[in-house]
């Protein structure tokens, strides 16, 4: 190994830091999954919703970005990361307002 | 690589699953708000992935973005009128 194949031994490392990434950001999307399915009401599922959900989706969304090299498309990938960052808490906390002024009770020990 | 990205494309496909289990079978109005949701955030990292396996990626990006503000104004709306409409269903 010399110096001239360093480029090519950088790009191969950086297709193995968004293979990991994107790996962990399927992880916490699996996790959301799980408490969509196993959560008891609309208030505990709306945070699988919103706060495990983007996570996963930044690592996913971060992972790619970063395959794609020093490119226009990374900057178009983040725009839309940054996106999502900011839309997903408000659609998860207009529908929970609403679900709490529309006089759902939130779940409580006594209900298991 | 291409493999690799084809079994994220089949994975979050079945997580789509999971969150249209919730939308068909949510107890109440607002877990099928919130499923939709999530299948939207789904959808969006789907589009991307789908550009990076046709090397479309500039293209597919706008996409996904149109995709993130339909899903908000789409469901804000939803969110918005239930609330001013004040009832369980």
């Amino acid at each position: 190994m010399s110096l001239h194949d360093l480029p090519e031994v950088a790009g191969l490392l950086m297709s193995l830091v968004a293979v990991g990434l994107i790996l962990v950001g399927l992880f916490f999307l699996f996790v959301a999954a799980v408490g969509v399915l196993r959560l008891p009401d609309v208030f505990t599922r709306s945070h699988a919703v919103s706060l495990t959900d983007s996570l996963g989706a930044f690592f996913v969304l971060a992972g790619l970005a970063l395959y794609q090299g020093f490119s226009t498309n990374l900057f178009k990938i983040l725009m839309v990361l940054v996106l999502l960052f900011l839309l997903n808490p408000v659609i998860a906390h207009a529908t929970v307002r609403a679900a709490y002024r529309c006089g759902l009770k939130p779940w409580s020990k006594e209900d298991a | 690589m291409k493999i690799f990205f084809l079994f994220v494309l089949i994975t979050i496909t079945l997580l789509i699953g999971v969150y249209l289990y919730r939308v068909l079978r949510g107890p109440t109005l607002f877990d099928r708000v919130l499923g939709l949701n999530g299948i939207s955030t789904k959808a969006i990292i789907l589009l991307i992935v789908i550009g990076t396996v046709y090397e479309r990626v500039d293209m597919f990006v706008d996409i996904s973005t149109g995709y993130a503000l339909v899903n908000l104004v789409g469901s804000l709306a939803i969110a918005k009128y239930l609330e001013a409409r004040g009832e369980v269903l």
